[in-house]
C-alpha cells in the first residue's frame, strides 16, 4: 500500500505536464476565494435541485431527504493520448460485451467453445430465459454502458488503467458529469479560455441519436421516452434532466398501457404509441405479468410487446448476465473470441471463489484482498481487507465459506489519488472514472466521464451512497 | 402531453395561486386587526378566514378557541394543515419537481427557490412579530412564478394547463373571499332584496352610531379591495366613494379586473378551448355557460337573488368544472 500514483504530482513538488497549467492557476488563487466558490457551487446545486433522495431517510416533518452529492472544485485531468487509448479500449470492450449478450441468448457459441463455463451463465440469476431467441434491433443490448475504470500504481511508480467493473443495466451518473462541467465553467470561466478542454455537453444529443437508431425497424419517426421509477428514486434528477435535454416525455409506469401488442402512453389527447423506452427501471420491475407481480413501476404486458419487436427497451432485458462479477473475469477472453483482438483495457486480476484453489488462496489472504459479492452493487456486501477489523474479517470468512460461489476477490488496488479540496485544505484523495459508452448504429462517447472521489482520507469507496463526491473530468485536446 | 404531466402542472399552478390568496387574506385580516375600533371585526375576520377555507372544524378540534396568533400559525406554517401557505408552497414545488423536465429551467428554479427560501424564512425569523413582509414575499413569489411562466414557457398544452390551474383557483378564491367578507357585515343587504338602499340601513349586527358605521364600512370594504389589489383599481374604475355593490360588481363582473370572477372564467374558457379533446365537450359547455352568465349578468340581479346564494352556486359550478377537467384531461384515459 506504500505505492501511490497521484494524477497531478509525479513526485513531491513535481507537477505532471498535463496539470501544469492548472497548477499555475491554482497557485494564484487565494484559499478564501476557493472556499467561497465552493459555497457558491453548493448554493447553485441546491437551487437547481441537483439532489438525490436517500432511501428510507426522512426529515423531521416526514418528507423525504434530499441531499447533494459533494462536488469538488479541483478537476481530474486526462491527457489526450491516454484518453484516445482508453476510448479505443472502451469501444472494443463494449462491442464484445454486446456480442456476448447476443450470443448467450442465441447460439451460445462461447459456451460451446468452453470459454465461459455454461453453468456460470445458464445457472446465473441474471440470465433471462425470456430473452432467448429474441431479436433486438441492431443486435445491441447494452445501449448505455458505464465502465468503471481505476488507475493503480505499478512498482516502478507508473500507473496503469484497469476496468474495475462493467455496468450494463441502468448505469447512472451522467447528469453529474454534465452538471459538474457547467458548474466549473460558471465558477472558473478563465480556466476554460486557458485550457483546450474537450466539451461534453453534446451527450444528450448522442444519447437521442443512439435511441432513435435502435427503434423497431418499421418505425420512421420513433417516439422515444424515458421511464423513471418516480420522483422519490435516488436518480430522479438525472431521469428528468435527460428527458428534458432530449426533449422527450418522462414517464412513470402508470402512464403506459399495452393494447393489441403495442405499448401506448396516456396523453391529454388520448393514447399515443411509444417506440423506444430508455428505461431507468430494473428488469425485475418492468412487467408485473412477467417478473415481480407486486411491481407498480412497470407496465403489464410490456415483455410480450418487447418480444414481438414492437418496442425497444434500452438497455435490453437481461444485460445483467454480462456485468455480473462472476462473468467479469472472462471479458478479456470474450474480446479475443468475438473480435479476434487483444484487449486494450486490462481487467483487475480476479480470484473466483467458486474454484477451490482460488478460494483457499482468498481465505489465506483475506486481510489483503477486496472480496465482492458477484451480484452486489453500490459498494454494499463487500469486504475491503486492509481496512477491516479482525472481527469483520472473521465474520466475512463465515459468510464466504457458506457460499463461495457468490464471491470473487481482487488484490486491493492502490487507486490513484487526485488533489481534492477538503476541510484542512488541499489533500490527495482516491478517485475512479466512469465513462459512458453509447451503442446504437455505432459506438460513441463523449471524452472523459464521471470522476468519483472518496472524500474520507484513505478511503477507497467512491460510491455516493458511501460518502463519495464527484469532480469535473477534463480531457485535454491534443 | 401526458395526462399525469398535465395533472402536475395544473396542481402546481393551483397551489401557487392558493398560497398567494391565503397570504392576501391573512394580510388583510392582520391589517384590519391593527385598527382600534375593529377588535370584534378582527376576530370575526379570523373566524371567517377559517370558514372560507372550510377549516373551522379542523381548527376547533385541534386548538379550540380562535386566537389571532394560532390562526396565523395554523394558516402559515402548519404542516398538518393542507391549506397552509407552507403546505401549498411545498405541494406546488413537489408537483413542479415531478414534471421539472416539462418546465423551463427558470420556472422550476423559481418554484424550488420559493420553497427553499420559505423554509429558511420561517425557521430563521419569527414572522409572527411582523407578518406583513412574509405575506408580501409570498405574493411576490407568486407574481414571479406566473411571470416567469408567461415569459419563458412555450405556449403549448403545458402552458394552457398551468393557466387553467391558476385561474380556476383564483375564481374559487375570489368567490370565497367575497362571500366571507360580505357575510361579516351581516347587513340586510346580504342575502336580501333592496340592495340599493344599503347605505341607509342600520342593521342590528352593525356598529351603533351612524358615523362609526360609515367609517367601519369604509375600512371594511377597502380591506376587501386591498386583499385583491383592487383599491386603486376601484377608484380608477368608478371615481366614487367605496360602495358595497360597486365592490361586488368589480370583483364579480368587471372583465378588466384581473382577479374578478368574469376575468378568471374568461381565461379558463380560452385556455380550455386550446386543449379541447374528444371527451371534453360537456366541460367546455359548462365553462362557457358560466362565463356567459358573468359576461351578461347585472349586479342588481345578483344582489336581488342574494349574494351568498349566488356565490355558493358559483363555487359549486367551479367545483363541477374542476371535476370535469380532471375527468377529461387529467385522470388517465382508460383504453
Amino acid at each position: 500500500m506504500a505505492l501511490n500514483f497521484d494524477e497531478m504530482h509525479a513526485a513531491a513538488g513535481v507537477v505532471r505536464e498535463h496539470y501544469q497549467g492548472y497548477d499555475r492557476w491554482l497557485a494564484r488563487q487565494p484559499s478564501d476565494v476557493m472556499r467561497s466558490r465552493r459555497e457558491e457551487a453548493e448554493m447553485i446545486f441546491r437551487r437547481v435541485g441537483i439532489t438525490f433522495a436517500v432511501y428510507g431517510a426522512k426529515d423531521e416533518d416526514g418528507s423525504g431527504t434530499e441531499r447533494l452529492i459533494p462536488f469538488d472544485l479541483i478537476p481530474r485531468v486526462i491527457p489526450a493520448h491516454e484518453w484516445s487509448e482508453m476510448e479505443r479500449g472502451l469501444a472494443q470492450r463494449v462491442t464484445a460485451l454486446n456480442r456476448f449478450i447476443h450470443d448467450v441468448y442465441h447460439d451460445q457459441e462461447i459456451l460451446r467453445a468452453g470459454i465461459v463455463p455454461a453453468d456460470q451463465v445458464l445457472q446465473n440469476s441474471q440470465f433471462r430465459p425470456e430473452m432467448c431467441g429474441v431479436a433486438v434491433p441492431g443486435g445491441v443490448y447494452s445501449h448505455i454502458s458505464g465502465i468503471d475504470i481505476v488507475r493503480a500504481a505499478n512498482t516502478d511508480g507508473s500507473g496503469s488503467y484497469y476496468v474495475l467493473e462493467d455496468n450494463l443495466r441502468v448505469p447512472s451518473g451522467v447528469s453529474y458529469m454534465l452538471e459538474n462541467r457547467k458548474m466549473m465553467m460558471r465558477l472558473f470561466p478563465e480556466l476554460f479560455s486557458q485550457h483546450r478542454i474537450e466539451p461534453v455537453a453534446h451527450y444528450p444529443d448522442l444519447l437521442l441519436e443512439t435511441l432513435r437508431a435502435v427503434a423497431p425497424p418499421s418505425v420512421n419517426e420513433p417516439v422515444v421516452v424515458v421511464l423513471t421509477p418516480g420522483m422519490y428514486n435516488s436518480a430522479y434528477f438525472e431521469h428528468a434532466f435527460l428527458a428534458q435535454q432530449m426533449g422527450v416525455e418522462l414517464l412513470e409506469g402508470q402512464d403506459l398501457f399495452v393494447k393489441d401488442n403495442f405499448v401506448y402512453m396516456r396523453t391529454t389527447q388520448g393514447p399515443r404509441r411509444v417506440d423506444v423506452i430508455y428505461r431507468r427501471v430494473d428488469d425485475d420491475f418492468l412487467d408485473p405479468l412477467a417478473f415481480r407481480p407486486d411491481s407498480t413501476l412497470g407496465c403489464a404486458g410490456l415483455l410480450s410487446v418487447y418480444r414481438a419487436g414492437n418496442v425497444t427497451l434500452a438497455n435490453a432485458i437481461g444485460t445483467g448476465i454480462a456485468d455480473d462479477k462472476s462473468i467479469y473475469p472472462y471479458v478479456p477472453q470474450m474480446i479475443e473470441f468475438y473480435l479476434g483482438e487483444k484487449p486494450i483495457l486490462h481487467n483487475v486480476p480476479t480470484f473466483q471463489c467458486r474454484k477451490a484453489d482460488d478460494l483457499s488462496y482468498v481465505l489465506a489472504h483475506l486481510g489483503e484482498l477486496v472480496v465482492k459479492e458477484v451480484h452486489g452493487a453500490g459498494g454494499y456486501g463487500m469486504l475491503v481487507g486492509p481496512a477491516a477489523t479482525r472481527a469483520e474479517i472473521e465474520e466475512f470468512r463465515q459468510v464466504l465459506l457458506a457460499k463461495p460461489g457468490g464471491y470473487i476477490a481482487q488484490p486491493t488496488l492502490a487507486l490513484s489519488t487526485c488533489p481534492t479540496f477538503v476541510e484542512s485544505g488541499i489533500a490527495p484523495r482516491h478517485i475512479d472514472l466512469r465513462p459512458f459508452v453509447l451503442s446504437g448504429k455505432s459506438v460513441q462517447m463523449v471524452p472523459g466521464g464521471l470522476t468519483r472521489v472518496a472524500l474520507k482520507e484513505g478511503s477507497l469507496v467512491v460510491n455516493s451512497s458511501q460518502g463519495g463526491g464527484t469532480k469535473d473530468t477534463w480531457v485535454l485536446e491534443a | 402531453m401526458l395526462s399525469r404531466t398535465a395533472d402536475h402542472l395544473y396542481w402546481m399552478a393551483r397551489y401557487m395561486e392558493r398560497a398567494e390568496n391565503t397570504a392576501r387574506l391573512l394580510d388583510v385580516n392582520y391589517q384590519t386587526s391593527l385598527l382600534p375600533q375593529s377588535a370584534d371585526a378582527a376576530e370575526k375576520g379570523w373566524k371567517g378566514l377559517l370558514s372560507i377555507s372550510e377549516l373551522s372544524g379542523d381548527f376547533a378540534r385541534r386548538f379550540g378557541e380562535v386566537s389571532a396568533k394560532e390562526v396565523m400559525a395554523y394558516m402559515v406554517t402548519d404542516a398538518a394543515n393542507a391549506s397552509s401557505i407552507r403546505s401549498c408552497l411545498m405541494a406546488a414545488r413537489e408537483n413542479a419537481r415531478a414534471v421539472r423536465g416539462t418546465l423551463t429551467t427558470e420556472v422550476w428554479e423559481t418554484q424550488n427557490q420559493t420553497w427553499l427560501e420559505f423554509q429558511r424564512m420561517v425557521t430563521e425569523t419569527d414572522f409572527s412579530r411582523d407578518p406583513s413582509p412574509l405575506f408580501e414575499w409570498v405574493k411576490f413569489r407568486s407574481h414571479l412564478s406566473r411571470g416567469v411562466t408567461v415569459g419563458t414557457m412555450l405556449q403549448d398544452e403545458a402552458f394552457h394547463f398551468l393557466r387553467i390551474g391558476s385561474f380556476l383557483e383564483r375564481a374559487d378564491n375570489t368567490a370565497r373571499l367575497l362571500d366571507v367578507k360580505f357575510h361579516a357585515v351581516e347587513t340586510e343587504f346580504y342575502g336580501a332584496a333592496g340592495a340599493s338602499t344599503q347605505s341607509q340601513s342600520s342593521s342590528a349586527g352593525g356598529p351603533a352610531t351612524p358615523g362609526k358605521e360609515l367609517e367601519y364600512d369604509f375600512y371594511h370594504w377597502s380591506a376587501v379591495l386591498r386583499s385583491v389589489s383592487g383599491f386603486e383599481v376601484y377608484r380608477k374604475a368608478y371615481r366614487n366613494v367605496i360602495l358595497p355593490e360597486r365592490v361586488a360588481e368589480l370583483l364579480i363582473l368587471r372583465p378588466d379586473m384581473p382577479r374578478s370572477l368574469a376575468a378568471c372564467m374568461q381565461e379558463v374558457v380560452g385556455n380550455l378551448h386550446m386543449v379541447a379533446n374528444e371527451h371534453s365537450a360537456e366541460t367546455l359547455r359548462l365553462a362557457g355557460r358560466l362565463q356567459a352568465d358573468l359576461k351578461y349578468g347585472r349586479i342588481d340581479e345578483i344582489l336581488a337573488t342574494g349574494l351568498h346564494a349566488y356565490l355558493t352556486q358559483f363555487l359549486e359550478r367551479v367545483g363541477t368544472l374542476g371535476v370535469g377537467i380532471s375527468r377529461d384531461f387529467l385522470v388517465p384515459v382508460q383504453s
